[in-house]
């Protein structure tokens, strides 16, 4: 039974209902079903980000420039649904995704190529596409009357009761559920954060690897960028504004070692369930707004200090240290 | 042919020198100086200044500034209209002190000089015209919310952050003012960050905190936006109002769909119409630019000017359903 709840899922699990039943302590409401589904979907952005997160952080990168890449993709697409309004949403999302990639590709070669520290690459590139985002809009907004019905109308479409925004978070937990575990990239990119040294000896290229993961990363950053946009149905310079240290805080809620190698789907999808229940439950329940940036600082610190003590070696280890195994 | 060159060049000089001031008699040249050409809000103002040169009949709008937002670029077209000796500047400055030395000199050569929408230091100018006062605002914010609710009823403040210096004196005098409000509650003032989402997120909560609730107040742009795309999305559109303040380009939608009734932002045509006035009432009238003072601006009234020589225009001007159309395209 332990083999299929692990540990760290489990206490995390138990954490977020905790947190709710808090919560719903003091605003009934909280746990209606209907607004448990607009807490999963204000959610689903994080969750789609976290999951790009989470592979590149298990290849012992990190990828600051989410947000800045999220947001560029997001205003481009919104100026190309000006300009064209007839283009049918699949070329949208299929543009940002290829945007989106494109631009975690320019933080893959860097890293991989030029051996350039992936903080230092990505705090750059956070930097530029920001700045590009200036240049293309001139600083200028694009507003929800601008927008066609169509492209605000797709993150909101219901399906199932659910909406499309939601759909797509969980198709991508599902995709990446079995691309992490049956896949030889999945694996190799357990192996390179774990022990990228004995990775080289089993043929798995380091660098194309995180080369990829900062693809996978960039292009989900980019799909994000079009649904942020088009559920705000506004586009402009600073949306999305310091979201990257959220998608980490994610990350690391849910368990997956800043020093790669160490994590897992599930734990990455919890720990931004988590946070999205914070943020979320921090408005309705009435605490003053000078306490609820501290509150969820220490939200994250208490998450992150049950998870470092909740097994260290927990981790799905490909490939041993030779000094680990003897 | 060297002789000839030299004498063709003093005479076209002379020619220039005679020229000019033969040309600057005839009108009072008024330089409306913004801070970058090519924006709508100041494209605007050209337009209510122009607007002020046709009432006072004998006045030349002489409509430039810098490509991008620079107090050099300033500076620079500054100097041009020293040398051509215009009457007034009327000035929207990108820096409150690096045009003061400038502007001093424009004032010394005779140059009348007042600023506009954004000042410059006191010693700077003569006198500075604000859109609008804090008091003004504060008034304005919580009337737009009452206006639509004749029988009372509960309205909540989605701010900024914490620590907006705007917002909370907007919100302060807003306190002041409630008074002459009777029956409107305002029930909790949360706090957007400036950000779409957050803002968003708390506009959600506010409508789930009470169910009750009549209007959202947001004096912040990211705000009123968010908020308005946040009733849509609740299904709440006639249920609660969104208002506060806001760019008519970005609140085009939440009029349309309905969730805003109404919504202020100060009107820049009005200003650039009040700013030329001012600047011809000091130029050519002999008005005198002295705290207390009070200086006719056309059909906009009177500015009544503080210690510092400044004085505000008039209330944020509203925005509906009727007039949004004329003005979302400016800015």
């Amino acid at each position: 039974m332990m083999r299929f709840i692990p540990v760290r899922e489990a206490i995390l699990g138990s954490a977020i209902l905790i947190l709710i039943i808090l919560v719903a302590s003091r605003f009934a409401g909280f746990v209606a079903p209907s607004n448990l589904v607009n807490v999963f979907n204000d959610t689903a952005p994080l969750i789609i980000l976290a999951l790009g997160q989470m592979v590149v952080i298990l290849t012992r990168c990190i990828d600051l420039s989410v947000a800045a890449n999220l947001a560029l993709t997001g205003m481009a697409v919104a100026m190309i649904n000006v300009a064209m309004p007839g283009l049918p949403i699949p070329v949208v999302i299929a543009i940002a995704v290829l945007m989106g990639g494109i631009m975690g590709a320019i933080n893959g070669v860097l890293v991989w190529k030029l051996s350039i520290p992936p903080i230092v690459v990505t705090l750059g590139t956070m930097t530029i596409f920001r700045g590009i985002i200036f240049l293309i809009s001139d600083g200028k907004w694009v507003n929800s009357h601008e927008m066609s019905a169509a492209f605000t109308g797709f993150p909101r479409a219901v399906l199932l009761g659910l909406p499309a925004l939601s759909w797509i978070a969980i198709m991508t937990v599902i995709v990446f559920g079995i691309m992490m575990a049956r896949t030889q990239f999945g694996r190799s990119i357990f192996a390179v954060g774990g022990n990228p040294h004995a990775a080289v000896y089993t043929g798995i290229n380091v660098g194309k690897t995180q080369f990829w993961a900062f693809v996978v990363s960039g292009a989900l950053a980019g799909l994000t960028g079009y649904l942020w946009v088009a559920r705000y149905a506004v586009a402009y310079v600073d949306i999305a504004g310091g979201f990257e240290l959220e998608v980490v805080a994610a990350c690391v809620i849910g368990g997956i070692s800043i020093a790669g190698g160490i994590g897992s789907v599930g734990s990455a999808v919890l720990g931004a369930i988590f946070l999205g229940v914070v943020k979320n439950a921090l408005p309705v329940v009435n605490i003053s707004p000078f306490w609820q940036l501290a509150i969820s600082g220490s939200a994250i610190l208490i998450a992150v200090a049950f998870n470092a003590r909740s097994g260290r070696t927990k981790g799905r280890i490909i490939l041993k240290s030779a000094e680990a195994t003897q | 042919m060297r002789i000839f060159k030299k004498l063709a060049t003093s005479v076209a000089l002379a020619g220039a020198m005679f020229g000019t001031p033969a040309f600057a008699q005839d009108d009072v040249r008024i330089a409306l100086v913004v801070k970058a050409l090519g924006i709508g809000f100041f494209e605007a103002a050209n337009e209510g200044a122009q607007e002020a040169a046709k009432e006072l009949g004998n006045v030349e709008i002489i409509y430039t500034g810098p490509t991008d937002t620079t107090a050099e670029g300033q500076i620079e077209v500054i100097n041009a209209l020293i040398a051509q000796q215009v009457d007034a500047i009327a000035i929207s400055s990108n820096d409150t002190d690096a045009l003061v030395p400038v502007l001093k000199r424009a004032m010394q050569r005779g140059i009348t000089v007042i600023s506009w929408d954004s000042g410059v230091a006191t010693e700077g100018r003569q006198l500075h015209l604000n859109p609008s006062s804090n008091p003004l605002i504060g008034n304005m914010i919580i009337k737009l919310a009452a206006d639509h609710l004749p029988n009372g009823g509960k309205v909540a403040l989605l701010s900024a952050t914490t620590t907006s210096t705007n917002q909370n004196i907007w919100m302060e005098e807003m306190n002041a003012v409630m008074g002459d409000y009777p029956g409107i509650e305002v029930v909790a003032t949360v706090y957007g960050d400036d950000l779409a989402d957050k803002s968003y997120r708390e506009a959600i909560g506010l409508m789930q905190s009470y169910p009750d609730l009549d209007a959202i107040i947001a004096p912040t742009s990211v705000g009123i936006v968010a908020a308005a795309q946040a009733v849509v999305d609740a299904g709440k559109v006639g249920e609660v109002n969104v208002t506060g303040l806001g760019l008519p380009s970005e609140m085009a939608g939440a009029i349309e769909s309905g969730a805003s009734q109404s919504f202020a932002i100060w009107n820049p045509i009005d200003l650039g119409y009040s700013a030329t006035m001012l600047a011809y009432e000091l130029s050519q009238n002999g008005a005198e630019a002295a705290p207390g003072g009070e200086i006719p601006m056309g059909r906009m009234g009177a500015l009544t000017l503080d210690e510092n020589n400044e004085g505000a225009m008039a209330d944020p001007f509203v925005y509906d359903a009727s007039n949004i159309d004329d003005f979302k395209s400016i800015f």
